[in-house]
């Protein structure tokens, strides 16, 4: 859901970024650069510490937390799988199905899309174009009543898309596929010259094996991009999975995470809960490491030299 | 990249690729595995006697045969998938939300008239003396909810015949399959998952208000969990003059039609309402009712403020961070980014969650650090420094990533001609830096407004859009606008989606229009540069 603010982010570094990097002569030493960038150091770390040590916590409760662990044990982490009625490996496996199913789908329906409205010409193209720019300002979660509504009732019809179901919770997030990314991946098809089509088509291959050979291959930083973009998306959203997953063995992280923090034991459970986020953490952040250079602007090879 | 250079060689000109077999026969499992998906839902679809379902099912999958069968409407090949999930999963919420926003559909009023007519007539049947009892199983549909989808009773008559009784009447159970204890209560039936006692009672609410009307005059209702009586009903509707009459009182009580209610003339209602149209009237509320009024003005002025101080501060920490960073003498900038960054990568949900905890007034980190003791969570105003503080971590990497972007994309010479004509670092950091990296980064800017505006997981999370003032539980000191539609909707005392729909009607005119007049600026920004 928030994929709108967040490709636009990639958009701005990946064209530019290379396009100037000539050392200038600027005097003075950096000392201080680095003082001030090891206290930002501190104001962006100081949570992420609170909460491993919090996850390590011996104690596990919210009382004895604190930034430095005096102790460390992994007995939080014993009590998060082994608590029957917060079933966080269940929760875990719904988050994963969610995020990598709904972000696979997204990215293959823009990518389909971004292929007819770069490569093909029809009727309707530039409105079509346009009508995509237009619905993203009506986030799909503000529709939320509706959706609720709307799936509560295809339950009665086919109980595996009700409500309470994973798997309609990722047809609900797909309506949005095409409209949150097509103009993203548009922009990066149109940068793969066309010529490379029209030999293709000379050889006589046909439109799907140039879409699906040639252009997907071409294409892929793009495609990385934007998978990477919607699992997070998809990973942290909320609301729709809240109102969606009211029973405790279909939840997500983010609802199970939520239902632990809230209440009369939220205290007691603290522990058990910060090894439970520290772990929810981990898949978002080491994609985020991991592909880092997709994320600031190390994208200007994938088109063709 | 594999398949690039083969397709440069020279070739003879249409020598052509076959498509291979195993292409056509994915196609063609794909379209037949549709037919048989089309078949099931049409199949269930006139189980539950839903014709308009069925016809838009039809036309669907016409649609996709005529694309995907034919040669022909090769962009619609590559549209149609993202189509269908868009106009039925974006475009028909849209609708519909504007049509909800209409109705008063909410708690007590989400069936037709007709059948709230029949629900009031069924929950007022009354045990006629030596009427007949039935054995009682309360069950639900089967892969329905045991907790929430509709109830259905099984029945067992003395003479040993079965039936299945729900909200819409009363129907025969065949036979067959049907498990029955000595006393004759059925124990299992193909179709229904039957409750056991402590879901049963779970659901007490549903069955003190479940009846099986079985004709105009005559209802099954439960007594207990494992019985159930036929009676008459005391509440008689009189169609011309459309009034429900109450004949178990003398004199008799008329109860007609008012706000979608029966109402007594002295006010009493009966307990199931309907849905109806009601024109403006949410609109109405929400310009119009004092308490409301007022709460909306202040959550709006509170929203706006919220997502405009959050796009300032992250803005101008992540730009002086940036341009902290912009040196190319500094070493060991990768190292610095790779963990700025980490606030951003941590899902959202955890960074509110965690925020939360931390901001605890009695053993939270923030208040032993600063040996203060500030109720951040309780006090209107600390819980707003909260969210702002909150959100500043959170967003910050994401405006350090841009502008750093944006820096590097100023090209080196603008910037030393500035040197050459005499402009220090300052001059030339506020004349040609700023505007360049603003225009560069304006539209994100716009974007992430839009986005914080509607930032409902990260106040949710954190203060659930409170504290709130003592006896007022509908609108909090930190709800945006659509933390409260969602109040309106899911919680609070009487939950009315149709208001909440008209709130969200709100917020789509106010995103847009500031969305537009935000990209219209920009592009008059980009001409002039």
């Amino acid at each position: 859901m928030s994929n709108v603010t967040d490709a636009a982010a990639v958009a701005i570094p990946e064209g530019r970024a290379a396009t100037s990097k000539a050392p200038r002569d600027v005097g003075g030493s950096t000392w201080w650069r680095h003082l001030l960038g090891v206290l930002a150091l501190i104001w962006a770390l100081f949570p992420i510490v609170f909460l491993v040590s919090a996850a390590l916590n011996p104690a596990g409760s919210l009382q004895t937390s604190s930034l430095i662990p005096k102790e460390m044990s992994m007995g939080n982490f014993d009590t998060l799988f082994n608590d029957a009625s917060r079933p966080y490996t269940s929760w875990y496996k719904n988050s994963m199905i969610i995020s990598l199913v709904g972000s696979l789908g997204s990215v293959f329906i823009g990518a389909c899309a971004a292929y007819a409205f770069s490569r093909l010409r029809f009727a309707g193209r530039r409105p079509g174009l346009l009508a995509l720019l237009l619905l993203q300002m009506f986030p799909a979660m503000l529709t939320f009543p509706a959706l609720y509504l709307t799936f509560a009732k295809l339950g009665d019809i086919i109980p595996a898309l009700g409500l309470n179901s994973i798997w309609a919770l990722i047809l609900a997030y797909l309506g949005g596929a095409m409209g949150a990314n097509v103009w993203l991946l548009k922009g990066y098809f149109d940068t793969i010259p066309k010529e490379l089509d029209e030999a293709a088509k000379v050889d006589g291959a046909s439109h799907a094996r140039i879409f699906f050979t040639m252009t997907l291959r071409l294409v892929m930083p793009i495609l990385v991009t934007v998978f990477m973009l919607s699992f997070v998306g998809l990973f942290s959203e909320f609301l729709l999975a809240s109102i969606f997953l009211q029973d405790v063995d279909s939840q997500t992280l983010g609802v199970g995470l939520y239902s632990m923090s809230i209440g009369n034991e939220k205290n007691r459970l603290f522990g058990q809960f910060a090894a439970g986020a520290l772990l929810a953490s981990l898949p978002v952040v080491l994609l985020y490491l991991g592909f880092q250079k997709f994320l600031i602007g190390g994208m200007t090879q994938g088109s063709v030299k | 990249m594999a398949a690039v250079p083969q397709t440069l060689e020279p070739v003879k000109l249409g020598s052509g690729y076959n498509t291979p077999w195993w292409a056509s026969a994915l196609k063609w499992g794909l379209i037949a595995a549709a037919l048989a998906l089309a078949a099931y839902v049409v199949q269930r679809l006139v189980a539950n006697g839903s014709w308009l379902g069925v016809v838009i099912t039809a036309f669907i999958l016409l649609c996709i045969l005529a694309v995907y069968a034919t040669r022909r409407a090769i962009p619609m090949k590559y549209l149609l998938p993202g189509l269908i999930l868009l106009v039925s999963l974006q475009i028909w919420p849209i609708v519909y939300t504007v049509a909800t926003a209409f109705t008063n559909y909410g708690q007590g009023h989400t069936l037709s008239k007709q059948e709230a007519i029949d629900i009031n007539v069924a929950n007022s049947v009354k045990e006629v003396e030596g009427s007949e009892r039935f054995k009682l199983s309360i069950a639900v549909p089967e892969g329905g909810d045991v907790a929430t989808a509709d109830l259905a009773f099984l029945l067992t008559k003395p003479d040993g015949s079965t039936y299945v009784g729900t909200k819409k009447g009363l129907e025969p159970l065949p036979a067959d399959g049907v498990e029955k204890t000595d006393t004759g209560k059925i124990t299992k039936a193909p179709g229904y998952t039957i409750l056991n006692a402590r879901e049963a009672n779970k659901r007490s609410a549903d069955l003190k208000a479940f009846a099986v009307p079985v004709s105009d005059t005559a209802g099954i209702k439960s007594v207990g969990i494992s019985a159930a009586f036929q009676g008459a009903p005391t509440l008689k509707y009189d169609a011309a003059a459309d009034t429900m009459t109450d004949t178990s009182v003398t004199p008799n009580v008329v109860y007609s039609p008012k706000n979608a209610y029966f109402t007594a003339p002295d006010g009493k209602t009966l307990a199931t309402g309907w849905k109806e149209n009601v024109g403006t009237k949410n609109f109405k509320t929400l310009l119009t009712n004092e308490t409301i009024r007022a709460g909306f003005l202040k959550i709006f002025l509170w929203n706006v403020a919220f997502a405009a101080i959050s796009v300032l501060s992250t803005f101008l920490l992540g730009m002086l961070l940036a341009l902290l960073f912009n040196d190319p003498k500094l070493k060991g900038k990768g190292f610095y980014r790779s963990l700025l960054i980490l606030p951003y990568a941590i899902p959202g949900f955890v960074t509110a969650l965690v925020w939360a905890s931390m901001f605890n007034q009695e053993f939270g980190l923030v208040n032993t650090l600063t040996h203060l003791n500030v109720d951040w969570l309780g006090n209107a105003w600390a819980a707003k420094a909260a969210i702002l503080i909150t959100n500043l971590w959170l967003g910050f990497p994401y405006m350090f990533l841009v502008c750093t972007g944006a820096l590097q994309s100023i090209p080196s010479d603008v910037k030393e001609a500035a040197k050459i004509d005499g402009a220090g670092p300052f001059r030339t950091l506020r004349s040609i830096t700023m505007p360049l990296l603003l225009v560069a980064v304006g539209p994100l800017l716009i974007a992430s407004f839009a986005f914080n505006f509607n930032n409902f997981s990260l106040i949710y999370l954190l203060t659930q859009g409170g504290p709130f003032q003592s006896g007022d539980t509908s609108i909090g000191s930190t709800d945006l606008l659509i933390t409260y539609a969602f109040r309106l909707a899911f919680s609070g005392a009487s939950p009315n989606i149709g208001l909440a729909s008209a709130v969200c009607i709100f917020i789509f005119f106010i995103v847009a229009l500031m969305s537009y007049s935000g990209f219209r600026r920009t592009a008059q920004l980009e001409e002039v540069n």
